[in-house]
């Protein structure tokens, strides 16, 4: 690694990012372009260690800096920023969720989406283009408008469209009455959409570091030092870093991070699976969702088809998927799609999802005193990431749980509150 | 994608034959009523979800539809044993929670 | 037009098989055995694309998969293929071929100085603002097309297993597949090219003392002689993935055309096949793809690789230039400009970037009459719209600097080799990163067990007679693995005449006098024109992961995955980290190796095939009456019998009141059924429902619920004692199968002490539900041995006797509060009784009904629907059902000790009730609430979980769930609808017809 970078003071010399500046630095060939963040030497001691620098890590650490001036704050990564999750996920935001538990603490999150941009002075490239899920059959079509219909009384956007609304707002979809599984009609959340995934870990790396907080790359955790029922810091592969407080942010390894506490999870870990086609001209607008046929699709704005799978049916940690789970979204795609099915696979990949027994994150403090853990986000951690990193700063900081992270405590494995966002079972009759 | 031998088939044949079934080696209380409310929430909820050598059970659905246990690596996915359910695992210092 | 590029003789080219092709609407002609990229460069077309971002000119630079710039759409309308590698289309007669990028995509180029990488993050900083942009953004991205209208074409998916597959059928590949086969291995062997051979199809020297291509040919022929070997001749193996699972893509000739390439079979059916093989060994034989050099206006059409000049020249007969420039860093492109002397077009020079030269290759340039201007390097390339000359200077023998004055020699061809790059993608989708060599200047791969190997220059072989070597002795170590042979090759290996290679130099990044900021564009991904000066200023701005990297500046994100561009990328930044090029790593490679159609990843699973379709025995005669139909899981079920004339409503209308007045008839052969028989059998049902089983006499029949330990109703359904120790459980249509797993979860894990087996019978029986006040007399038309009478065949009785002759179990249980007889026959003389049964009730105007009558008549009688009514988080006592509930039973049942857990003692839990309402009907799924108006959040009370038309009682029922429901009854709240209108609603008991039951027990 280079040299580390200690001597650049933060904050004051952060570079703005703007049109005129863009076109100064062009005139000096882009060379003398500020770094994004330093490369600090890691301290002996911090405030608050954050483990995990994904963009729920490196949110958290803004928002502990920027909203409770809480700045002695390491955020420790294993690899690169933003290299987990973050990074391999098809980027889909949007709030319209069954529960208010879930659906207030997502359109939490999608607020804060809509002017991230700005806040944090780098292009998430936030584009709300709206979300479709797809009803397939009459059960899925109560789900939606029970779905909606609660989403409404919570002040979030939602519409019940009709197949022939869908077919318009996405002219290439196979709506064909006769088709195994006919779309009868969505949802459409309008303020929903797609963002860029490596901006977000990007952009709070850069805010968070100009408001003081280290962050260190290629720094294993390889232990949690617990005393007399606190945390007291974390063992690296660089040494003990002592800190008063350790959040745990680390989606696909929450479960070894929590063993290192002596602590057991509520979760299993499973790789969610994602592709990629070749770039193709502007062809579809909307973000697509099928749950019922395990496929979610969107166009990126270079033009390749952005395609999730459903989560594989083991437990891995493996980073890549079960072929058969693979094969059946992609014969969704094509049934969804006819047309693309000349289309062409360019790469597809796999990320660790952790996922609850009812769907739904863990916010909040753990059995050991000062030890925060955010995770079990399964499918839903990217859209949340503004959200989550929000309400997680403000529980670490104030040691209690954020309102909004309150129904999404451990307590509630025992007390049987699950918040239970797996939709409505099998329809049955 | 995975190749599993089935214990009672003995055959290795395509994942694709095969369900999962979770954790092994998690037994029902035998008494829950006698649990505290966490205790049962251990039981129904939370789990071992090893990185490395796990212990878990599947079932041969497209087969002889019997379940059984497999130690398999969760990174590697290299499966390292297979036994009947019902047998002790071979040796209790690799998988879950070792 | 002419083909002013194409040699009179020579080449793999069939030259009396012409072919008539069109490109960008150009007339051309080619020749059978060309591919596009070859048709193209022997009519000297130089510009085949504008690029990604800058919108420059591009020409071909490579022949196989590597190739960035030359991508087009293929063909017209549905059965168009987008973003085809123009280097990887073999040329048919008709093909219609437009460049994949339009012109004006490149639109942005004049900016180019204001779009370095990393624009997009430091611009457009407004959300709204954003959006529009990202329009435009959108509008100059993308490649190609999309296919107007359902593809027309299938694709198959083969399974194999074999002992060895081996990938690539160059030289180190063929000699692997030969030594496996020889040893009686069972052998795959795939190649992505149309012919097998790799290089050897352009080889000129001789192998194993004959010509390259005799010596291909007489080992494919000995290959097709085995009876276990499978040759896949344009089939790229695309993933290898856990335990040797592999896919392999099979390109058939285009449907679409394509009859005049040579040898092709004459095609009918998938027009690709997915291979997925599972082997025990695993040979990549993938070969190397030669690296390009890094110079200013590298990207200039007439900058190709060397190799390729090579390959065009000697397989295809085509000089894609007239006056040539070779730079170099190493021996194996001499060989490139003395054949290139040899066809009779001249060599400028060949630069060689080693200070010293020397050896065999150095002595024949030298011979062929070729100035060869050591320590040099080609800095940068000038020209318009193509290659007019090579800037050239002096290197510092170590540390990449220029040592003197540049200058200029002129020429339309630079053909450059930087080294070669070993094809590791499907070595490392394994998850092993590869790992770098100085000496081989290549990332090597590195092993993952021994089910995988490597021969050839995939493995580092540099010379032909090493790939063979190499090659050999991994066919054989493969083969004696699966337990085939000693693992020793059958043969020495062929002798052929290489002179031994002096060492080359490492060189990514040529200098130039000026730095890469700014110097002219110095390209190291052509297709998503990320450039030297890109990558540094990512690693100035701390982006120091190769994968940040990666992701900053798009390096290797194309359609070609960093083929060409990977190596040089990662030696550029280790140079600006100051670390060496190991430290800095490589990135992950994903599969596929090259893109797959996603239609060859469906495979037949598409259409009817997407989920298999389930139907009952009498399926053909709802469909003769016209039935309307709702899927439910996998069954087809009718949901209404339409007659001329009648909408949903009033076909529903009639069939309720037929069931409620006189007779009526439904289809309930889809309920789940498992046959329940043991010692055991009672033990077990008492554990598995909420409900008590131990003192269920033989011929009756109980209603249970089934919970998860979670405490939630996961199935409900009626079970019978048919005999001592037999039972028959019914689960619901969509649940069958979940439930027999849940059963034989317990009892194999958990209980195998219990003397209990079960067996689903679903399919092994036809059900007709004859329903209504004249059922009973119905039923006495045709079944004369069991006595139907009130008392004699009592409410939740089984019977068994027969119905219109065939055996049958008769249930007398009822969904629909009416008096009603479930028949089961046998499932093959199902429409045989069915079509009794309508006979028989023919005078009573029998009348059919599908699920949505008998939704609302279950409805009417407050009956839950599990999944509709509860949501996978209701319990008993939420749904009111304690009644259903045994406690105190000596097991007790799975998910009872859930029921107590606190948040399932709340009051304010969603409860449920039934709903009345005015007029309308209302939505299922609307809200519910209680304050008509009021800005957000407002406080949710529940939702409608379901709501009818009740005939019965002339007015709209529904069903719902409230907070508190039960003991809210008679209160006022509303529904909230989508339009904004809220409709008052009074909570109240949710049975609305017959309450106390009278009607089912006459």
């Amino acid at each position: 690694m280079p040299p580390p970078h200690n001597t650049l003071k933060p904050h004051a010399l952060m570079q703005r990012y703007s049109l005129p500046r863009l076109l100064a630095h062009a005139r000096r060939h882009h060379e003398d372009w500020q770094r994004a963040w330093r490369n600090p030497a890691p301290k002996d001691a911090y405030d608050t260690v954050i483990v995990g620098g994904g963009g729920h890590g490196l949110a958290t650490a803004y928002y502990l800096a920027k909203e409770h001036g809480v700045t002695d704050v390491a955020v420790i990564e294993r690899g690169y920023l933003g290299g987990g999750n973050t990074g391999r996920n098809t980027t889909i935001v949007r709030s319209n969720y069954l529960r208010d538990a879930s659906t207030r603490l997502y359109d939490f999150a999608l607020d804060l989406w809509r002017d991230l941009s700005r806040e944090i002075n780098f292009n998430v490239m936030f584009s709300a283009r709206g979300v479709l899920n797809l009803g397939h059959t009459l059960q899925d079509m109560r789900d939606i408008e029970r779905r909606v219909g609660a989403n409404r009384l919570n002040g979030v956007d939602g519409e019940v469209l009709t197949t022939a609304e869908v077919q318009r707002l996405v002219p290439l979809m196979n709506c064909s009455p006769t088709s195994r599984y006919p779309v009868l009609g969505a949802s459409w959340q309008p303020r929903g959409g797609v963002a860029r995934h490596d901006a977000v870990a990007w952009g709070y790396a850069r805010a968070a570091d100009a408001l003081g907080v280290d962050l260190l790359q290629q720094t294993e955790v390889v232990g949690i030092r617990v005393e007399n029922g606190a945390v007291t810091g974390v063992e690296t592969d660089l040494g003990f870093i002592a800190a008063r407080r350790v959040a745990c942010v680390v989606a696909g390894n929450s479960g070894v991070l929590a063993r290192m506490a002596g602590l057991r999870l509520p979760i299993e870990s499973r790789p969610l699976q994602a592709l990629v086609s070749e770039p193709l001209k502007p062809c579809l607008d909307p973000v697509v969702m099928s749950a019922a046929v395990h496929c979610y699709i969107s166009q990126s704005a270079k033009g390749d088809l952005v395609i999730g799978a459903g989560t594989d049916v083991y437990n891995g940690y493996g980073q890549r998927g079960s072929f058969p789970v693979l094969e059946h979204a992609v014969a969704a795609v094509c049934e969804l799609f006819p047309a693309f099915s000349r289309v062409r696979m360019n790469r597809h990949w796999g990320g660790i999802v952790d996922i609850c027994p009812d769907a739904c994150p863990v916010i909040g403090p753990s059995p050991v005193r000062g030890l925060y853990f955010n995770c079990g986000w399964g499918t839903g951690g990217f859209k949340s990431t503004p959200g989550s990193g929000y309400v997680f700063a403000d529980t670490i900081a104030n040691e209690r749980p954020h309102p909004l992270a309150a129904p999404f405590g451990l307590d509630r494995f025992a007390s049987g509150a699950l918040v239970d966002e797996h939709g409505a079972a099998a329809v049955a009759h | 994608m995975l190749r599993i031998r089935c214990p009672y088939c003995e055959e290795a044949r395509s994942e694709e034959e095969f369900a999962y079934a979770g954790e092994a080696h998690i037994r029902r209380p035998e008494d829950p009523e006698a649990l505290s409310d966490r205790e049962w929430g251990e039981y129904l909820h939370f789990r071992t979800n090893a990185r490395g050598p796990h212990r878990e059970m599947w079932v041969h659905a497209a087969g002889c539809r019997r379940y059984f246990n497999v130690l398999r690596d969760t990174v590697s996915y290299e499966i390292l044993d297979v036994y009947p359910i019902g047998k002790a695992p071979s040796d209790d210092s690799t998988g879950n929670g070792a | 037009m002419g083909t002013p590029r194409r040699l009179p003789s020579g080449g793999r080219i069939d030259r009396d098989r012409p072919i008539a092709f069109s490109f960008n609407r150009r007339e051309m002609r080619g020749f059978s055995g060309d591919t596009l990229a070859s048709a193209l460069l022997a009519h000297g077309v130089a510009t085949v694309a504008r690029s990604f971002k800058y919108g420059r000119p591009r020409g071909i630079v490579g022949h196989g998969v590597e190739e960035p710039n030359a991508i087009v759409d293929l063909g017209v309308g549905a059965a168009m293929t987008p973003n085809v590698r123009a280097t990887e289309i073999e040329l048919f007669a008709g093909l219609e071929a437009r460049t994949s990028r339009a012109p004006w995509q490149g639109a942005v180029g004049p900016l180019a100085r204001y779009l370095p990488a990393g624009f997009y993050y430091k611009m457009f900083l407004h959300a709204r603002g954003f959006r529009t942009w990202e329009r435009f953004l959108r509008a100059t991205a993308g490649l190609g097309g999309v296919p107007e209208g359902p593809d027309p074409d299938t694709y198959d998916h083969l399974n194999h297993h074999c002992d060895v597959l081996v990938v690539g059928a160059g030289p180190a590949g063929l000699a692997a597949a030969l030594e496996a086969c020889r040893a009686g291995a069972r052998v795959v062997l795939a190649d992505e090219q149309a012919e097998f051979g790799g290089s050897l199809l352009a080889e000129t020297g001789p192998v194993d003392g004959e010509h390259a291509s005799s010596w291909v040919a007489r080992t494919v022929a000995e290959l097709e002689s085995h009876p276990d070997a499978v040759l896949l001749a344009r089939s790229t193996v695309s993933g290898l993935y856990d335990h040797n699972f592999v896919t392999v893509v099979e390109r058939r000739p285009d449907a679409a055309g394509a009859p005049d390439v040579a040898g092709a079979p004459d095609v009918a059916g998938a027009r690709e096949r997915l291979h997925r093989v599972r082997a025990g060994q695993v040979v990549l034989a993938t070969g190397a793809i030669e690296r390009p050099l890094v110079f200013a206006n590298n990207d200039l059409p007439g900058v190709m690789l060397a190799s390729s000049v090579f390959t065009y020249l000697h397989r295809y007969a085509v000089v894609p230039g007239e006056r040539m420039v070779l730079c170099t860093t190493n021996d194996s492109a001499y060989r490139t400009a003395i054949d290139w002397v040899g066809a009779g077009r001249e060599v400028a020079a060949i630069v060689d970037a080693r200070p010293e030269p020397s050896g065999a290759a150095m002595q024949a340039a030298t011979r062929a009459g070729i100035e060869v201007i050591h320590g040099h390097a080609v800095i940068e390339a000038r020209g318009r719209k193509r290659v007019r000359e090579a800037v050239v200077a002096p290197l510092h023998g170590e540390d990449d600097r220029l040592t003197g004055p540049p200058r200029r020699i002129g020429c339309d061809l630079i053909a450059c080799s930087g080294g070669w790059t070993p094809t590791l993608h499907l070595a490392a989708q394994t998850g092993v990163k590869p790992r770098w060599s100085d000496e081989a200047i290549a990332f090597l791969p590195v092993p993952a067990g021994d089910a995988v190997t490597w021969a050839g220059s995939a493995g580092g072989a540099r010379s032909l007679p090493a790939c063979l070597q190499t090659g050999a002795a991994a066919g054989a170590m493969a083969a004696s693995r699966t337990g085939h042979g000693e693992g020793r090759v059958s043969a020495e290996p062929p002798e052929t005449d290489e002179p031994p290679e002096t060492p080359s130099r490492a060189l990514f990044l040529v200098p130039h006098q000026r730095p890469p900021s700014r110097a002219p564009k110095q390209f190291v991904d052509l297709q998503l024109d990320v450039t030297a000066a890109d990558i540094e200023l990512a690693a100035r701005e701390g982006y120091e992961s190769v994968e940040h990297v990666k992701r900053y500046t798009a390096l290797g994100f194309g359609t070609e995955q960093g083929k060409l561009g990977n190596v040089n990328g990662v030696a550029i930044l280790a140079r600006a980290l100051g670390q060496d090029i190991a430290a800095t790593g490589t990135t992950m490679f994903r599969p596929s190796y090259t893109p797959v159609t996603f239609g060859a990843v469906a495979g037949r699973d598409v259409g009817g095939f997407f989920d298999p379709e389930r139907r009952t025995p009498m399926h053909g005669w709802h469909e003769e009456q016209g039935a309307e139909w709702e899927d439910v899981g996998r069954w087809k079920r009718p949901r209404y019998y339409p007659k001329a004339g009648e909408g949903m409503q009033d076909a529903v209308n009639r069939e309720c009141l037929a069931a409620r007045d006189g007779v009526a008839i439904l289809d309930a052969s889809t309920l789940g059924k498992i046959d329940i028989q043991g010692a055991d059998a009672h033990v077990f049902l008492d554990r598995i429902y909420t409900t008590g089983f131990r003192r269920l006499g033989v011929g009756r029949c109980r209603y249970g619920l089934m919970l998860h330990e979670d405490g939630t109703i996961f199935d409900d359904g009626v079970t019978a004692r048919i005999a001592g120790h037999r039972y028959l459980m019914h689960t619901t249509t969509g649940n069958a199968e979940a439930v027999f797993d849940w059963l034989e979860l317990w009892r194999q894990t958990e209980w195998p002490d219990l003397d209990v087996y079960c067996t689903s019978v679903t399919d092994h029986w036809a059900t007709a539900a004859l329903v209504g006040p004249k059922s009973r007399e119905v039923l006495g038309r045709v079944c004369d041995d069991i006595d139907l009478s009130r008392d004699a065949f009592r409410f939740m009785d089984v019977r068994e006797g027969h119905v219109a002759g065939v055996p049958a179990r008769v249930f007398r249980i009822s969904f629909s509060g009416e008096l009603s007889f479930e028949v089961n026959v046998p499932a093959h003389r199902g429409r045989e009784v069915w079509d009794a049964l309508i006979e028989a009730g023919a005078e009573f105007d029998i009348t059919p009904y599908g699920t949505e009558a008998m939704h609302v008549l279950r409805a009417e009688k407050g009956f839950i629907i599990v999944g509709q009514d509860t949501d996978g988080s209701m319990t008993p006592a939420d749904m009111g059902m304690d009644w259903a509930v045994r406690r105190n039973k000596p097991f007790g049942f799975l998910g009872e000790r859930s029921l107590s857990l606190p948040d399932h003692l709340r009051e304010d839990r969603l409860q449920f009730v039934g709903l009345a309402s005015g007029d309308a009907v209302l939505p299922e799924g609307a809200p519910l609430v209680e304050v008509p108006d009021g800005a957000p959040p407002i406080p949710n009370q529940g939702f409608v979980s379901s709501a009818y038309h009740s005939a019965r009682l002339s007015r709209p029922i529904a069903l719902g769930l409230v907070r508190g429901g039960r003991t809210r009854l008679g209160e006022i709240l509303h529904c909230a609808l989508a339009d904004g209108r809220n409709l008052p609603v009074t909570i109240v008991d949710p049975v609305f017809y017959d309450p106390d039951g009278k009607a089912q027990d006459v």
